[in-house]
């Protein structure tokens, strides 16, 4: 498995989307690539790190509705 | 010192993850955490003349955003009548003003996990905001809302492949900013 797909198999894998073969595969490469090593390390931590902070964010949807709102009450104010 | 200027029409782009994700720890309900938000920028947008640029826009928001945060306390504490202003202390050494209390710390985790946890939220939204917006789009959408990776492709109109190299960048550059202090 060359280095580009493992990195990709480990993005998977932080959101579950990653097979088992898959998995094992990055585990073989990872054994002897100590650049992946690396970056699956930090990947999984920020990982947690995102977990932890129970992070919320707005729908896209409704941040363009909520664009829209404050476009129309911008223009009144100028007018 | 350079004065910070103000830029409404970019503030939904900048701040409203960062204002909502601070409101929704505190009010810990969805919706009326974006309809303070909401109100947050509409009454920011009427006081726009006060922005004197000392701080920053960001800063100037989140403190519109605190009272409304404690307006809508009041209001809730106020439509439920007087029955729940009687809360009693356990015990007689305990004092002070239990509607500030409950505005610092509503929800019920430990005053140090939340403390934690929101300061690490800000240090992840700081590094949301440095990712190009694209970026930021696909990475939350894919992270935080946990959207199916089909879902956010139709929703932007991009491959699967196009997603992956995307979040890829994404969580790389991610990973480096919050490395110094979080990792």
């Amino acid at each position: 498995m060359p280095c580009d797909e493992a990195n990709h198999v480990c993005d998977k894998s932080q959101y579950k989307e990653a097979s088992l073969l898959e998995k094992i595969k990055l585990n073989l490469h990872l054994i002897y690539c100590k650049a992946c090593r690396g970056y699956s390390k930090n990947n999984a931590k920020l990982t947690k790190r995102i977990e932890a902070a129970e992070l919320e964010c707005l729908d896209p949807k409704c941040k363009e509705d909520m664009k829209k709102d404050l476009e129309k009450a911008l223009k009144e104010q100028l007018h | 010192m350079p004065k910070h200027e103000i830029h409404p029409d970019k503030w939904i782009d900048l701040y409203a993850d960062y204002l909502f994700n601070y409101t929704v720890t505190r009010v810990s309900d969805r919706e009326i955490a974006q309809d303070l938000v909401q109100d947050t920028f509409l009454a920011g947008l009427k006081s726009m003349k006060n922005f004197k640029g000392e701080a920053s826009e960001r800063t100037w928001l989140i403190s519109i955003l605190k009272r409304k945060i404690i307006d809508h306390y009041r209001k809730i504490n106020s439509n439920k009548g007087k029955a729940e202003v009687r809360i009693q202390y356990n015990d007689a050494e305990s004092e002070g003003d239990w509607l500030e209390e409950r505005v610092a710390d509503p929800f019920d985790k430990t005053a140090e996990d939340s403390m934690q946890n929101s300061e690490l939220g800000d240090a992840i939204h700081n590094c949301l905001g440095k990712l190009p917006k694209k970026q930021a789009n696909v990475f939350k959408m894919k992270t935080v809302l946990n959207y199916e990776t089909e879902v956010i492709c139709n929703e932007l109109n991009i491959t699967a492949s196009n997603l992956w190299v995307i979040i890829h960048r994404a969580r790389t550059a991610m990973a480096d900013c919050l490395k110094e202090n979080w990792f």
